[in-house]
């Protein structure tokens, strides 16, 4: 497949700014008419209540755009046609799984009874609290855990949550330690969370087969650890088979075993973390069912413990109310409390709601069936993907991703040029068990079609020049990018723009 | 590709390189054209204030490129008594003249490295 990109430009320049495109003086006027004037103001100038500020301080004009409604429109929707999106084509970033969020989530998430003040009496908010209440069912059912927050704001925030309340618990037991082990091909995330938490951090090395070296495991653990991190299936996709024993070995220390739920997906209705021996685990709600990814927005890592760390959990939770506050006619009424050890607050109320609404809304849609169907997609996508492609795929079999390598062609240089091709890359240069990784997930959301097109994408790439690879991509909005100069130079200001 | 080592000068295992400075008892310190070359365009160096002292063995910056972030190591032990402030606005001197211009600091050495190897061995360690 052949894709030109949009590409919006007058005089070379790209599609202006907002405020390039127009600026209209508006005069400021306080509402006594402090200017001078009558009130009945012109049309366009602004009004506003007489400032204590000093004169100094204040202006008397604003330069605003003055655009009309469609001026407007057209500018969003031609930003829109030079980005690339999961809405223009296959979008296989591996380890980000990048799926489609299917908009009926974002109907519920809209409702008007979804808009709740979470400062409202409990009970004019049951329905708030028992759809929390049963996501927090859903995610322990899922991941095998005895106990959920929702609180923590996402992925990684998740992840500094488990690893305090895996602190706090060694803390009640008067047993201080001072290590944390995460693998070499973790998320970078672990690394910065053990450390975080005020941990040393353990590189764990992978063995031949790109799996967690138990003899290097051995001689890792020891009283000092306070946990193990580890994704399951890892980065490169792979099971860890040893995971019970891996588990024994970890239990055997008095650490704790962490899981990361980056790769949940590949897993949801088929095994669970909590019966392969994990104690403590975060979810990563927009991957493993579908909410946006943050990018800075509100994002939701809930961490589901098991019941002996349940104590330690953020405050507060929700849970059905029983005695006085019990409804009279026998229905389930549901309120907040705070867990007795708890650590403390790491959000406001039960996090962030509607995204929360969202994963609720897709799991319940699913339903057992469904996310069962989810994650056998995910893992059939990914291995029909890595069948057809041209590029060698170094370890294996794998689950709902894999790494391949693009040998002698520079990963990066692949990455661009498939752009030309209408499909986002995959994830390049890491993890760095693999020469020149192409670590790909297409996710359960692509059909055979897509697939093939992808599978075309790389093929084609994997045939071409490194003259081609290197000048690519050509047909995008915008062309190679001088990493150099924006990285020396760094222009941080649209003012910059105007030098 | 070669990347002779100059002999006038000594190296550690991670690439840096101390050469003696004009004034007796100072070395100068920088990258070598390896790792220049290993590191891609360097787009931005943080260095020690004059005046600081850095420890043989030890971190004493940080190199940025296009590719990686590496801290930087100390060959010998001192009072940083210059630093090439240059860089700060232009780091592709580190690529351009690794040897040369591209220096980093100057030190007045107290202790030298267990660890410094001769041209001929770093060239070793490279090959």
């Amino acid at each position: 497949m052949r894709y030109d990109q949009a590409r919006w430009t007058r005089n070379g320049e790209y599609e202006p700014l907002l405020a390039e495109k127009d600026l209209t003086r508006v005069e400021i006027r306080d509402t006594e008419g402090e200017t001078g004037e009558e009130s009945g103001s012109a049309e366009g100038d602004v009004t506003t209540v007489e400032s204590p500020l000093p004169d100094e301080l204040t202006r008397d004009e604003l330069a605003l755009p003055g655009l009309s409604e469609p001026e407007l429109a057209r500018h969003y929707t031609r930003l829109s046609q030079m980005t690339y999106a999961i809405t223009t084509g296959p979008y296989p970033l591996g380890s980000c799984t990048m799926k489609y969020n299917p908009t009926f989530t974002e109907d519920v998430a809209a409702l008007p009874d979804a808009a709740v003040h979470p400062d409202r009496p409990a009970e004019s908010v049951q329905g708030t609290l028992e759809l929390c209440y049963r996501l927090q069912d859903y995610l322990a059912r899922i991941g095998g855990m005895d106990a959920v927050t929702l609180q923590p704001p996402a992925g990684a925030a998740g992840e500094f949550v488990g690893i305090r309340v895996a602190s706090a618990y060694h803390e009640a037991n008067g047993d201080e330690r001072s290590e944390v082990i995460v693998p070499e091909s973790a998320h970078g995330t672990n690394f910065a969370t053990a450390a975080l938490g005020g941990y040393d951090v353990v590189s764990l090395p992978s063995d031949e087969a790109g799996r967690v070296d138990l003899g290097a495991l051995e001689a890792a653990l020891s009283e000092e650890t306070a946990a193990l991190m580890l994704t399951n299936p890892n980065t490169l996709g792979l099971f860890e088979r040893d995971i019970e024993e891996i588990a024994r070995m970890v239990h055997d220390v008095g650490g704790l075993l962490y899981y990361d739920g980056a790769n949940l997906n590949a897993l949801l209705g088929r095994a669970r973390p909590g019966d392969m021996g994990f104690d403590v685990m975060h979810y990563n709600v927009h991957k493993t069912f579908a909410t946006p990814h943050g990018g800075g927005g509100p994002g939701a890592g809930p961490v589901g413990v098991s019941e002996e760390l349940a104590s330690f959990l953020p405050a507060p939770r929700v849970r059905e109310a029983g005695g006085e506050s019990a409804d009279p006619e026998g229905e389930p009424t549901y309120e907040r409390f705070d867990p007795p050890e708890t650590i403390g607050k790491v959000h406001g109320y039960e996090g962030n709601w509607l995204v929360l609404l969202k994963a609720f809304a897709y799991i319940a849609r699913l339903g057992d069936e469904g996310l069962a169907d989810a994650s056998a997609k995910a893992v059939l996508n990914a291995n029909y993907l890595a069948e057809r492609i041209e590029y060698e795929v170094p370890y294996g079999p794998f689950h709902h991703e894999f790494v391949a390598s693009a040998g002698d062609q520079d990963a990066a240089d692949v990455a661009k040029r498939m752009l030309d091709y209408g499909v986002h890359p995959p994830t390049t240069k890491w993890p760095e068990i693999v020469g020149e990784a192409l670590m790909t997930e297409p996710t359960e959301v692509e059909s055979k079609a897509s697939l093939d097109q992808l599978a075309e994408a790389f093929n084609t790439v994997a045939s071409e020049a490194t003259e081609t690879l290197e000048t690519a991509p050509e047909r995008t909005a915008a062309g190679r990018i001088d990493q150099t100069t924006a990285a020396r130079t760094p222009r941080l200001s649209w003012h910059a723009l105007g030098e | 590709m070669s990347f002779e080592p100059p002999t006038d000068r000594r190296y550690l295992e991670s690439h840096e390189w101390a050469a003696p400075a004009e004034a007796d008892g100072r070395v100068r310190i920088g990258i070598t054209d390896f790792a220049q070359d290993e590191l891609g365009d360097v787009v931005f160096v943080e260095l020690p204030d004059e005046g600081e002292t850095i420890e043989a063995g030890e971190e004493f910056g940080v190199i940025e490129s296009i590719k990686a972030v590496s801290d930087l190591y100390a060959p010998v032990s001192g009072e940083v008594v210059a630093v090439n402030e240059t860089l700060f606005d232009s780091p592709e001197l580190v690529n351009d003249d690794p040897f040369g211009e591209g220096w980093m600091l100057e030190v007045e050495t107290e202790a030298e490295s267990d660890d410094l190897l001769s041209a001929e061995e770093y060239e070793k360690q490279i090959a």
